[in-house]
């Protein structure tokens, strides 16, 4: 069991890459390594799911692999594909030739397009996997996905079986749009995201807003909790907050209720729907940045 | 599955723990296995991570598998390993058995009653019944022969005649969903040959187009979401409508449930149990403070926060049974049935008040949902409940 990185220094490097973790979340990438599963993030949009993925790979210093999942998404786009085109090239050109010799020219190496599956159980040394939003692909996809995170192998009919090279760390991301199994909720580690507290959020923005003062930091933090219990249509997540604060920093802006001007005229960066932009009106800027100030 | 060689070292008496502990998760709807048993005890036999305050979020990790996991995860470690806080959650079935003379309280014994138990208190107010005389004056309630389909819920006193009502309220949303899924079948006929991706599976073959490809008109199957008032104020109806609930939710594709007095509760993995006896036992359990005032708003609001998202797709029909008293502020109620109704397709909201003569809805929580109900309809009897199915079936 060496190699495996402690707690504390998963959450160290973590810091070092830009993300802030709970300890919580430290534990979590530490079992990744040492019980070899995979991990399931599940939160609302804008907590920083595929932030962790990122970060992970910095850690790690390995490559980041990412497949994201849509409706329809099937093993053809998840794993590999064959490049029809030269296939077809390569009959033209070999049209004189034995045709089982063809056969297996053309379904060699050379013509098989690696996707992220595929590829992350390929690589020499062992990348981060991120399967992006898994709960918008189809039920039978992630019964398949499920086969592929115990196995790490996958059989191509026309050329064997393929097994890893590397067992990849993989990172699942959800947003609750769909029930995710329970095979698969059970295969995985499991980690839920919330919306950072105001300590964390301060210090997210220390850390990835160049010039940002501390204070500034912390009151754009402290107005971001009131503005999420709003009740807003769509609440603002972390990237949201990070946007708005360098429109703050690069206006200019050092303290929020000097400023309100500024703070109305950049709520843009926060609010994407009409009804949440008609919902903070100036009164309730001022009222929120009055909490903070 | 491989086994550790580390756990090799850990004493049997951990080991017995451990299972222990993963079994009284597993009664507490937990979904784990050995393989996470295995990985458990190579977590403590790890030497980092084998002090509590270390081993915990990392066994918490390992075990959840969802959010409502994540959430009761840290009391039932702690009354496993600590013996702190109340009991945990696992509790023995009741045994099923005819209700003991014991059992019965009269009218005003319920309220003995830490522990409610919304299975014997159904059969309790069915024995109650024999002994009061129902207020139209029928004391021995429907005969045999009599149909049952008109007859109030409420004003069937004999056992045997609600048993019968019961099925019946199962049989019907068994037929509701196959004649439902039926049109679903013959709506998703009509099928055309995608052009682009038949010629994209004709290059393997060198042009000849051996596979063709099918265009299908993308279909979603209807979705119901149960909301099923338990309040005290529905006690005569909830035991009726619980085995129609349990109907639906075993016929229907899909079909979610959730409880509410208080609180919200999913009871979804409750309901789907085959047997309609052992449903109603695993319900009862879930089911605590039965009886208590109704907080529809704060139930909804709950439910817009936390399930909505997950349940609830643009083929959804909501369907609310309760009779709208509410203990809350009717402007809640209001509010989140508005984001609710942004929501999803269909909000029918079915009210056994509606049955009774010269009923207006005046109660306040009533009136401010109203506005939202794209169906308001009766649910006091057999015929009622049928009578929504055309409503679905158009859906």
């Amino acid at each position: 069991m060496t190699g495996i990185l402690a707690r504390n220094e998963i959450a160290d490097r973590l810091a070092a890459a830009g993300y802030i973790a709970d300890p919580s979340l430290a534990t979590a990438l530490m079992l990744m390594d040492m019980l070899g599963r995979p991990l399931l993030l599940e939160g609302e949009a804008g907590v920083g799911k595929t932030e962790v993925a990122k970060a992970l790979a910095k850690v790690h210093g390995s490559e980041l692999i990412r497949l994201q999942c849509y409706e329809g998404l099937d093993r053809n786009e998840a794993i590999y594909e064959w490049n029809y085109q030269s296939q077809l090239l390569a009959i033209k050109i070999r049209e004189q030739s034995d045709a089982s010799a063809l056969e297996e020219h053309i379904f060699s190496e050379k013509y098989l397009l690696e996707r992220p599956v595929l590829a992350a159980i390929r690589r020499a040394q062992a990348p981060v996997l991120l399967i992006d939003e898994i709960d918008r692909a189809d039920e039978e996809f992630e019964a398949f996905l499920l086969e592929v995170l115990s196995d790490f192998q996958v059989s191509i009919p026309e050329l064997g079986t393929i097994t890893a090279i590397s067992i990849p760390r993989v990172v699942l991301t959800s947003n609750g749009t769909r029930e995710l199994s329970d095979a698969l909720r059970r295969r995985c580690l499991y980690h839920p995201l919330d919306f950072p507290d105001v300590d964390r959020e301060a210090r997210i923005l220390v850390t990835r807003i160049p010039g940002i003062d501390a204070a500034l930091a912390l009151q754009l933090a402290r107005l971001m909790q009131g503005v999420r219990k709003e009740g807003l249509s769509k609440t603002p997540g972390i990237a949201e907050t990070l946007d708005w604060a360098a429109a703050l920093v690069g206006l200019g802006v050092l303290r929020l209720d000097a400023d309100r001007e500024a703070v109305f005229d950049t709520l843009s960066c926060v609010l994407k729907t009409r009804e949440d932009r008609a919902r903070i009106t100036r009164e309730v800027t001022d009222r929120l940045i009055g909490k903070v100030a | 599955m491989v086994v550790h060689p580390a756990t090799q070292d850990i004493g049997f008496a951990v080991r017995r723990r451990v299972a222990g502990f993963l079994s009284t998760l597993r009664h507490s709807g937990f979904h784990v296995g050995l393989a996470e048993s295995c990985d458990a005890l190579a977590i403590l036999a790890n030497a980092n991570i084998a002090r509590p305050s270390a081993a915990k979020p990392a066994l918490k990790a390992l075990l959840c598998g969802c959010r409502s996991d994540w959430d009761r995860f840290d009391d039932l470690f702690d009354a496993f390993w600590f013996g702190r806080g109340v009991k945990s959650r696992v509790q023995t079935t009741p045994s099923r058995g005819p209700v003991q003379p014991s059992a019965f309280k009269g009218p005003h014994g319920r309220n003995d009653g830490a522990q409610t138990n919304l299975a014997s208190d159904v059969e309790r107010r069915v024995d109650e019944r024999e002994f009061e005389a129902t207020p139209d004056g029928r004391r021995e309630g429907a005969s045999r022969s009599e149909s049952l389909g008109d007859v109030d819920f409420r004003k069937i006193a004999d056992p045997d005649a609600m048993a019968e009502a019961h099925a019946l309220a199962e049989q019907l949303a068994r037929t509701m969903r196959t004649r439902l899924t039926r049109r679903d079948r013959l709506a998703a006929r009509g099928r055309r040959i995608d052009l682009r991706r038949t010629i994209r599976a004709s290059l393997p073959t060198g042009g000849t187009p051996i596979h063709v490809v099918h265009k299908r008109r993308r279909f979603k199957p209807l979705r119901l979401v149960v909301l099923l008032d338990a309040s005290g104020s529905m006690n005569l109806y909830t035991a009726v409508f619980v085995r129609f609930v349990h109907g639906i939710l075993d016929h229907f594709l899909e079909a979610d449930a959730f409880l509410f007095h208080t609180s919200l509760v999913h009871v979804s993995d409750a309901l789907r149990e085959k047997d309609a006896g052992k449903a109603l036992d695993r319900l009862s359990l879930m089911a605590k403070g039965v009886g208590g005032g109704t907080r529809i708003g704060d139930s909804l609001a709950s439910f817009n926060r936390w399930h909505a998202v997950r349940v609830i797709h643009s083929r959804t029909c909501v369907m609310i049974l309760s009779d709208g008293y509410d203990t809350g502020a009717p402007d809640v109620l209001g509010a989140e049935m508005a984001a609710l109704r942004r929501r999803c397709k269909r909000i029918v909201w079915l009210n056994p008040l509606i049955g009774w003569d010269g009923y207006e809805p005046s109660a306040r929580g009533m009136a401010a949902a109203l506005p939202y109900v794209d169906l308001f309809a009766p649910a006091h009897s057999l015929d009622s409940l049928a009578a929504i199915e055309p409503y679905l079936a158009q859906l």
